[in-house]
């Protein structure tokens, strides 16, 4: 009996030494490097719904009222590609206007609004370098407006950072073609919005 | 910008006088110097645009404002 209780006292040991030791090694450690251990920080529910909101504000400053409600409706920037030679053009189409489609925390997609067709992904992320306090992305606003800023401020650069791959690998190119049907019937109802505002007496445009 | 906060105000002052000048100075190298880009939103009519500064010089001096952000990097 007691040859029993004694092993079994012994297993209850070494499975509680098993579970403590992290623990207490880790004490032990801090105690020996005199840290005091800090207690974290509260979440706040609230923190990123008001940084997105700043983010949505400075966004809407940024932009023009076209850009704004394109962002705000359809959930992404068509930003008109400027330079005279398209990226990764070389083919028959070289010289076509193109555009990019800016979505928050996705790759900038590059297509040829004429005909639709879909060029090439630019995968680009704005790492916060400010260590040990970088971590968090940035809100989406915030991103979606870094992409426009760069892509508006120094296209080549922008496209020459980023990593290129083929359309399809993040996109998917049926989400794509919807948000650009989506895009186009935007665009007519905003039109038709403008010009029946022109018409009205008074002729003020409805504000976005 | 900042991750996780969104827009956080740096530093403001008027150009014109000259201690303001240097701290947006200071601010701006400090900024650039922790790999940030800077860019300044443009107005041009209809089409709104921004300016990459590389230095200071580069931004106009009737700037309203310089939007730093994190450099861009090559994504997944």
């Amino acid at each position: 009996m007691l040859l029993a209780l004694t092993a079994t006292a012994l297993v209850v040991v070494a499975l509680l030494w098993e579970v403590a030791a992290p623990r207490i090694a880790e004490l032990w450690a801090r105690h020996r490097a005199g840290r005091q251990v800090t207690a974290a920080p509260d979440y706040d529910p609230g923190r990123e719904r008001r940084a997105e909101a700043r983010a949505r504000h400075l966004l809407r400053s940024c932009v023009n009222e076209e850009e704004w409600a394109m962002y705000r409706d359809l959930g992404f920037i068509r930003v008109w590609g400027m330079q005279t030679e398209r990226p990764g053009g070389h083919d028959a189409a070289a010289g076509t206007p193109y555009a990019y489609l800016v979505y928050p925390h996705k790759p900038i997609l590059a297509y040829l609004p004429q005909t639709g067709r879909l060029l090439n992904e630019y995968c680009v992320a704005f790492p916060d370098e400010t260590r040990p306090y970088g971590s968090a992305r940035l809100p989406d606003s915030d991103d979606a407006l870094a992409k426009w800023m760069a892509l508006t401020g120094d296209e080549r650069r922008l496209i020459e950072t980023a990593n290129l791959h083929l359309p399809g690998r993040q996109l998917d190119p049926r989400q794509v073609k919807r948000d650009l049907w989506r895009l186009r019937q935007w665009e007519r109802a905003r039109a038709r919005s403008i010009a029946g505002a022109e018409r009205a007496p008074g002729g003020r445009v409805p504000a976005s | 910008m900042k991750p996780g906060h969104g827009e956080v105000l740096l530093a403001e002052g008027d150009v014109e006088v000259r201690e303001d000048e240097e701290m947006l100075v200071a601010e701006f190298r400090r900024q650039l110097d922790a790999g940030m880009w800077a860019a300044v939103p443009l107005d041009g009519g209809g089409r709104r645009t921004a300016q990459l500064a590389r230095s200071f010089s580069d931004v106009p001096r009737d700037a309203e404002r310089v939007i730093f952000f994190p450099r861009a990097a090559g994504g997944r």
